[in-house]
């Protein structure tokens, strides 16, 4: 558990300036490694992915998978960054059991991306977030520790190895200091990430799943004293496995260091675990001297000098950026800006979007996803995208509302029930008989009955008092169990009345 | 009949061809021969004696069948054990590797299977390519035909052996820094460093990436050629190789004409160091060669003198890399896994206990000339180097067709000589080295035996990138021209030796 | 300049070699004598000259982005030292994932 001292965040940032460094590895979604043509799929059975390659055998060679270069290619445009004109792979050597070369085959000092920048949005302030590089390596494979107690690497007796994801292609993407965000430090990391997630989406080039792996992010921090130009040291915390602990362990790395620097201590440089159990972090065990990577050009693989041809060709198929599409999107479903903004911070627009496209009008599908699945995510602490219920599924829904199979009570509960794994919505329809009833003559009888128990009522309505109506319609709901169209009961009461 | 490892593989294919003698029988006459000699000479790490006699039956099979095969299907050759051959071991010489089988081929080991080929085994050789004597193999040294308390050069020293000893009669090679080309040299044989590129790396254990080249092992030059034609090619595994037709060998090694060819001397690569017996013949070799037509001139490549330095920085410093992979995690030997021992721990036990000292030792110097810090100085300047030599070559191939200079400073020396003393072995490599750095193609020819010891000298041809088939007319002519004045082949003469 | 023991120690750490304290300073005496054989190539090599890392010109080699059959699990786990559930079993790890 936590042992640290901690400041109050509104204390450290009245003294401290923090500064920002998001390094992001994304995991490109290409059909075989970067290196080799062995399968990238997540979840096959262990080392059944592997070949003399991947598996680092001796004489093996790399030869570079052309759709992860054109990928990362894509990335680093619509990161607006420059594009090498000629580069070259890099090996960084070091020793580790994950690493079948024991070097990982990546870029150093010739990234094929390099000088970007993006504009994200925090509490309506816009942030300028700039882009140092975006380079190509090759992913480590798994490992599980056995022994011990805790299943984790430290005091474990041995350890077992996995290699299908070693060679799988990634990108990472690494940010300039970010100076300047203040108190939405915590909130611009993670707008950050959230519109790094959004736009690699958009392209196309990967899953961008935080709890699969496929999106990971190390988060850099340092407090500069106000009015100093001075950088302070900075800790780099891993771990950090949802968009929600992005925002977290900063905030607690912030408070931490505030603690340390406030009591006279000094910050040391180092790797920090993020917990987000505890939500604390705590430190690696320290190295004793910085790592020697020894880089040097990787010479088993030739330089990549991508013709500006080529790139114009790949600039064709950027997509906007996500806020140029939201506000396309807003236009197109009539979202008020609240609304959009709301659903955005949510993490709600691509859910929306699908279910549009599943068969929804816009606003429901809104209603939908912001009101009871939001409180469902909230509650369980995930997000929306994890709640086990799809887009189409909520689609489904909207449209058995729409074709008055169902009102929107039922749904609420069909809802429910879809969310407990009890199937399609309209198994759950059938199977719990929740339909409406649509036979005039039981809904007739049903009114006349009521109308009989109720005289004085049906006098007023006689009258010429229609909104008394109400009251008869609820009666009639609760005669049906709740399965009757409110709409239709109300018209067939009036008739019956008239 | 007259014994089957005496002939050429160019005699043997015909004969074979046209069903004279079986592959069986030459098989068996090499695996025979192998028995007899071997244990002397020690150029296999590793008989395959079964699945050679295997593969012959069924050769001999489909040619009776009347199928059209390879040209030299059914010919025996030899393999250095640096390349990944499956059900063979395949160690490198090194007891890191000892005991492991590849899971699958090199793209050269199966360019020869797909010819229909015989492989006898795997020769002996430095261990992970890296000596000039094959002393340095874990598992004892080749012994040189010609006189067998000396060297037989090195890495290769078990192909050029198994030729010069007529155990096999094709062998292949790598050279990183003339590991095919000095001990061709030094065994009175023929071996070519194609073209980098030009021949796949795939299933080649690297030494250094940037450099290493598989290439032929032969008696003479047109068996060169043939199995220089066989191995060489565009191969998409292999990132570095090139996509263009190979130059046409086989042609060129049948010319033996050198008329109108421009030849230029190396200034840089005679003088101090170099043998008075060494430049006698090569001087001589150059005459004939003169007296044939060709135009002879000096040419200088200035940085040569500094190619040595060069590649004893960047061979280390990839080797470095490279060897990182031998760490008993995977594969291979693993030591002191007492379930105490961390994984750390193991590695740094196995690699001490697996790799011989002149590996550790290029380790190390590869280590250091990449740390941060003395990169620039090192591993940075070497590159620099690499491009002045480059430019030395591109100058010199703008005056002349080929280059020409000793293969190796001297004749085959001691056993034991020089392995306390790791300056002078790499000098074995000071004219072999530029054409690596540079990627050009380059082979050694014999050129006579020295008159002060009677031990072979080697002449080194270099020719332009993909200009591999000038390297086959100049070598076709010089053997005519030299087996004209001594009467028979050079190695005819260890054999008369021998008997 | 001559390299220390420590300095030797130092780089065998970092290529994982395990070195006795005699070899530790053999082999600082015979890397002194190759460093100062190839030190001319600092004095070679001017400011203005660009490095080469690859002998051939060669840029752009390329893999289609398609899937090939991998080796079958027996091969892959045949050569190892030890294998425990179809993984690789290896000692336990001090360091940790960089």
């Amino acid at each position: 558990m936590s042992v640290d001292e901690l400041m109050d965040f509104d204390e450290v940032i009245a003294s401290y300036d923090p500064v920002l460094g998001l390094e992001v590895h994304v995991e490109l979604n290409t059909a075989s490694k970067m290196f080799c043509s062995c399968s990238t799929l997540f979840g096959a059975d262990p080392n059944s992915q592997t070949c003399p390659v991947c598996l680092g055998l001796p004489g093996s060679l790399p030869v570079v998978n052309g759709k992860a270069v054109e990928s990362s290619i894509r990335i680093g445009l619509a990161l607006n960054c420059s594009i090498a004109q000629w580069c070259r792979f890099a090996r960084k050597n070091y020793f580790y059991p994950d690493m079948t070369k024991n070097f990982q085959t990546s870029q150093y000092d010739e990234p094929l991306c390099f000088d970007g920048e993006v504009d994200i949005e925090v509490n309506q302030q816009r942030f300028t977030i700039p882009i140092e590089r975006a380079h190509m390596e090759e992913d480590a494979g798994k490992s599980v520790h056995r022994g011990g107690t805790t299943g984790r690497i430290l005091g474990a007796d041995y350890s077992l190895m996995d290699y299908n994801r070693a060679g799988v292609p990634l990108v990472e993407i690494v940010t300039k200091p970010i100076f300047g965000t203040g108190a939405d430090a915590p909130a611009v990391a993670r707008a950050y990430v959230t519109f790094l997630r959004d736009m690699i989406r958009d392209l196309g080039v990967s899953d961008v799943r935080m709890e699969q792996g496929s999106l990971r992010c190390d988060a850099n921090v340092s407090l500069m004293p106000k009015g100093s130009t001075t950088l302070g040291t900075r800790t780099e915390t891993k771990n950090v496995n949802s968009l929600r602990s992005i925002e977290k362990a900063l905030r607690y790395e912030i408070c931490r260091q505030g603690a340390v620097l406030a009591s006279g201590g000094r910050v040391i440089q180092e790797t920090r675990h993020w917990h987000e159990d505890g939500g604390f972090t705590s430190p690696g065990r320290s190295k004793e001297q910085a790592e020697d990577y020894r880089y040097f050009p990787e010479p088993d693989l030739v330089p990549i000098a991508p013709s500006p041809q080529w790139i114009d060709e790949l600039r064709q198929t950027i997509p906007d950026p996500p806020a140029v599409r939201q506000a396309a999107l807003r236009d197109l479903w009539g979202f008020t800006e609240l609304e959009m903004r709301d659903v955005v911070a949510a993490q709600a627009l691509e859910l929306i979007e699908a279910t549009v496209q599943a068969g929804s009008p816009a606003h429901p599908a809104r209603k939908w996803w912001m009101t009871q699945l939001a409180r469902h995510a909230n509650a369980a602490q995930i997000e929306l995208d994890q709640l086990a219920i799809s887009p189409q599924q909520v689609a489904e829904v909207q449209a058995l509302i729409d074709q008055g199979v169902i009102n929107d009570k039922v749904a609420r509960s069909v809802i429910e029930s879809v969310l407990d794994g009890e199937g399609n919505p309209g198994e759950i329809v059938q199977k719990q008989g929740l339909a409406v009833v649509s036979d005039s003559s039981l809904l007739q009888a049903a009114i006349d009955e009521v109308i009989a128990a109720n005289p004085d009522v049906a006098d007023k309505i006689r009258a010429g008092k229609v909104q008394a109506v109400g009251a008869l319609i609820g009666s009639v709901m609760t005669a049906m169990s709740g399965k009757a169209d409110a709409a239709k009961v109300r018209e067939m009461i009036v008739a019956s009345l008239s | 009949m007259t014994d089957l490892t005496r002939f050429t593989a160019a005699q043997l294919a015909a004969m074979l061809g046209a069903q004279e003698v079986s592959s069986q029988e030459v098989t068996r006459a090499h695996l025979d021969r192998i028995a007899e000699v071997d244990d002397d000479i020690h150029a296999f790490l590793f008989v395959d004696a079964e699945r050679a006699l295997d593969t012959a039956l069924q050769i001999d099979n489909r040619r009776s069948a009347g199928e059209t095969l390879h040209p030299l299907a059914g010919v025996p050759v030899a393999v250095k054990d640096v390349f990944c051959y499956t059900g063979t071991p395949t160690t490198c010489a090194s007891k890191i590797l000892q005991g492991w089988y590849p899971p699958y081929n090199a793209t050269v080991v199966q360019r020869l299977l797909d010819a229909g080929m015989v492989i006898l085994g795997k020769t002996n050789m430095d261990e992970f390519a890296m000596g000039s004597s094959t002393e340095n193999s874990a598992f004892g040294p080749t012994r040189n035909p010609w006189d067998l308390t000396r060297i037989p050069g090195g890495s290769g020293g078990g192909s050029a052996a198994s030729l010069a000893g007529f155990e096999a009669p094709l062998a292949i090679g790598s050279d990183t820094g003339g590991s095919i080309r000095q001990p061709a040299a030094v065994t009175g044989t023929v071996g070519t460093k194609p073209t980098y590129g030009g021949s796949s790396r795939y299933g080649l254990i690297a030494m250094a990436s940037s450099l290493d080249t598989p290439g032929p092992c032969a008696r003479n030059v047109l068996d060169a050629a043939l199995l220089h034609a066989v191995i060489s090619g565009y191969d998409p595994q292999d990132s570095t190789s090139i996509n263009a037709a190979p130059a046409d060998v086989v042609t060129a090694a049948r010319s033996s004409d050198v008329r109108g060819m421009k030849i230029g001397i190396v200034k840089e690569l005679s003088g101090e160091g170099y043998s008075e017996g060494v430049e006698a013949r090569f001087n001589e070799a150059v005459e004939l060669l003169a007296s044939a037509g060709a135009e002879v001139i000096e040419v200088s490549c200035p940085h040569f003198p500094a190619a040595l330095g060069a590649y004893y920085l960047i061979m280390p410093s990839e080797v470095s890399s490279n060897l990182a992979r031998f760490d008993a995690m995977r594969y291979g030997l693993r030591v002191g896994d007492d379930q105490v021992n961390s994984a750390e721990q193991v590695m740094r036990l196995t690699r001490d206990a697996g790799l011989g000292a002149e590996v550790k030792r290029r380790i190390i110097l590869g280590t250091y000339a990449l740390s941060s810090g003395y990169y620039d100085a090192y591993y940075g300047s070497a590159q620099k180097v690499r491009t002045l030599i480059i430019q030395d070559f591109a100058q010199a191939f703008s005056q002349v067709d080929v280059l020409v200079s000793p293969t190796t400073p001297t004749t085959a020396f001691p056993l034991g000589e020089r392995l306390d003393d790791p300056m002078a072995m790499y000098m074995a490599d000071l004219c072999t080295i530029p054409s690596n750095l540079a990627g050009n193609c380059a082979a050694s020819f014999p050129a006579g035996l020295a008159p002060d010891d009677g031990l072979p000298v080697g002449i080194q041809v270099m020719a332009p990138v993909m200009c591999d088939d000038r390297l086959y007319r100049v070598g076709s002519a010089l053997e005519r021209l030299l087996e004209a004045s001594w009467g028979s082949p050079l190695l005819a003469q260890l054999d008369k030796e021998q008997r | 300049m001559a390299l220390t023991n420590a300095d030797v120690a130092k780089l065998a750490d970092l290529a994982r070699i395990q070195l006795t304290d005699e070899e530790l300073a053999s082999m600082a005496s015979q890397l002194d004598v190759i460093l100062d054989a190839v030190a001319s190539v600092s004095e070679v090599a001017k400011a203005d000259v660009a490095p080469t890392s690859h002998a051939l010109d060669l840029t752009n080699v390329f893999r289609e982005d398609v899937v090939k059959p991998s080796l079958p699990i027996q091969e892959v786990l045949a050569m190892a030292p030890a294998v425990e559930d179809d993984r690789f079993r290896v000692p336990r790890i001090l360091g940790e994932e960089s």
